[in-house]
């Protein structure tokens, strides 16, 4: 392959071809329903790229990132619920259970500037948080995947019970709320949400692609593979681990939100079990430890998933389920890691 | 005997699996520079009295000492980075990373996550890590996986990310293990080189080998130490004989000198 030079550089470009078409030819080409639905899959394509960098790189299989999807989702739901209120006033399902003042937390969230903040900090302080202990007890493996999926359920049972505080499973409607005088479901703000998850689908992946490609990331691969080894050299890989869960987590939250005011809503469904597991699923077959595998997994997988569902309601789960077998035992690197085929850091 | 204090301390070390005592009271000192060979038949506890002194296990009687004070209670990162070095039975190399990668970590040990982050490595560093390299003659597979090199390549890399850590206690579990005859002589000439700068345990079967290092030998037994002196005297002991006569592992590598 090295005397085909023009042949390496198509296998590695090509990958990003297909992106740049898809963000920047797609929004003139396809209609205002079908661009929303590729907003919406690019900005799964960030949480993607943090279930690489844990999983991919790091090893840590979660299936828990619902959890901080969801949170970065009701912040900015919060917030735009607030946001189109005459003082005084209080979103309206609160009427629904007779809550009669706002709810302490809701009250920050009045402010843009908090809500930016939240949007990406809640979730990375309870991702840092149930990371450091696990970690620090050595959970690992499977034990771990286990506790990320029950910690999801909690979250799950919490948000859907609590009615008088985040309207329980009804979740949060952003679509009629306004930003800068214009509904939040128009077509107009959708673009410009489009071209905003384009531009954080980019800058997320530039962190990741910082944080693994250095020996920073090396640390993440030898815990990966060898994480026993890496402690007796004198490597803290709890702090690593802890570190990169966070990172994960706000890259988890800030996906969330953006799929929200995409979606127009933000439900406990978000954090429903089966979801979490897609997001592996979208990893798994776009290919592991390739970063921009996981936008396009997460991008064709969902494309795939509304088109079958468009026409053959029923078969779309059979599909995913063999895509996934398919990949596990035909291309265990998904299929990035198949074309790209192995290479070696420098 | 000079009054140097020990580098290394093991006091009435005792350990048990399930009832079963892996360690019994053993003793060892180490002193600051020396080189000192441990063997021992198959369970006699070589590789357990190497993982309580990095922090692996947990003794449930006695103590650790590292330049006086203990080292009981504290995980295997803060061992490591006090300054004990090990290098594994089987070689553990980093499979998905370059072998110029490998020493690049072994060489940042004492690295925080941020210095990892926005810090390179320096100029001497890179220059060490290319030193390393060559001497064990992995110059051309420096950018290639490391998982895809041969047996002795790995004992030799890992050896080498041994020296890049640069500790003052070096604790090798069979360096010379599938190696061939003149790359066990290079490895004796590369711990005997070690030793004096630092301090050198080896835990090796090959009777050969550990006659090359000139060291004295400290024999392990059933969890305790049975002797220790020069390989001469050791191997004429009738306590060690018999062992070893119990055990046929060893037996024709300790008989035919």
């Amino acid at each position: 392959m090295n005397s085909f030079p023009w042949l390496k550089a198509w296998r590695r470009w090509l990958p990003w071809l297909v992106l740049v078409v898809a963000a920047l030819v797609l929004p003139i080409v396809l209609p205002p329903f079908r661009l929303n639905l590729l907003g919406r899959f690019l900005s799964l394509g960030i949480v993607a790229l943090g279930i690489d960098l844990i999983w991919g790189y790091t090893g840590l299989l979660s299936l828990g990132q619902g959890i901080f999807f969801a949170l970065g989702g009701y912040a900015l739901g919060m917030h735009l619920q607030l946001g189109s209120l005459a003082p005084g006033q209080l979103p309206e399902f609160f009427g629904l259970y007779g809550v009669k003042s706002l709810p302490g937390f809701w009250q920050p969230f009045t402010s843009p500037l908090f809500t930016f903040f939240a949007i990406w900090i809640v979730p990375a302080l309870v991702a840092g948080l149930l990371g450091y202990l696990v970690f620090r007890n050595r959970i690992k493996g499977v034990y771990f995947s286990i506790l990320t999926q029950a910690a999801l359920l909690v979250f799950f049972n919490f948000f859907n019970g609590q009615q008088k505080l985040i309207n329980g499973t009804n979740g949060l409607k952003t679509d009629t709320a306004k930003v800068f005088g214009d509904l939040v479901g128009s077509d107009l703000v959708q673009k410009e949400l489009f071209w905003l998850t384009v531009v954080l689908v980019v800058a997320a992946w530039w962190l990741c692609r910082w944080l693994t490609k250095g020996r920073f990331g090396d640390v993440l691969v030898a815990i990966r593979d060898d994480e026993p080894r890496l402690r007796f050299t004198g490597y803290n890989t709890t702090s690593y681990k802890t570190l990169v869960f966070a990172v994960a987590g706000a890259l988890a939250g800030i996906s969330g939100a953006l799929y929200t005011v995409q979606s127009g809503i933000v439900s406990p469904q978000f954090m429903a079990v089966p979801f979490s597991i897609e997001m592996v699923i979208w990893v798994a077959v776009g290919g592991r430890g390739t970063l921009i595998g996981a936008v396009l997994g997460a991008v064709l997988i969902n494309f795939a998933k509304s088109l079958v569902s468009e026409q053959l309601p029923e078969t779309w789960l059979f599909i995913q389920g063999g895509l996934f077998l398919l990949v596990v035992t035909a291309l265990p690197d998904g299929l990035l890691g198949w074309w790209w085929r192995r290479e070696v850091k420098p | 005997m000079t009054a140097l204090k020990p580098l290394l301390e093991l006091r009435d070390v005792s350990v048990s699996f399930d009832g079963f005592w892996a360690l019994k009271e053993l003793n060892l000192s180490l002193r600051p520079g020396e080189l000192r060979a441990v063997i021992g038949p198959n369970g006699a506890g070589k590789t357990t009295f190497l993982d309580v002194i990095t922090g692996k296990l947990k003794p449930q009687r006695g103590d650790v000492f590292f330049r006086g004070s203990s080292l009981l209670g504290k995980s295997e990162n803060q061992i490591a980075r006090l300054g004990i070095g090990r290098k594994f039975q089987t070689p553990r190399v980093y499979q998905n990373l370059s072998p110029r990668r490998n020493l690049e970590l072994a060489i940042s040990g004492q690295s925080t996550p941020l210095q990892l982050l926005f810090g390179g490595l320096d100029g001497a560093a890179r220059d060490r890590v290319q030193h390393l390299l060559a001497v064990v003659g992995l110059e051309e597979q420096a950018h290639r996986l490391a998982g895809g090199l041969s047996h002795g390549q790995k004992q030799w890399l890992e050896i080498a990310m041994l020296v890049a850590q640069d500790p003052d206690l070096l604790l090798v579990d069979e360096p010379v293990a599938g190696l061939s005859d003149a790359e066990t002589e290079r490895t004796a000439d590369l711990l005997k080189r070690l030793a004096g700068e630092h301090t050198v345990l080896v835990i090796e079967h090959d009777m050969e080998f550990i006659r090359n290092l000139q060291a004295p030998v400290t024999v392990l037994h059933e969890g305790h130490v049975l002797c220790e002196g020069p390989m001469e005297q050791v191997q004429n002991d009738p306590r060690v004989i018999e062992v070893y006569l119990g055990s046929d592992a060893d037996l024709e590598t300790m008989e035919d000198h």
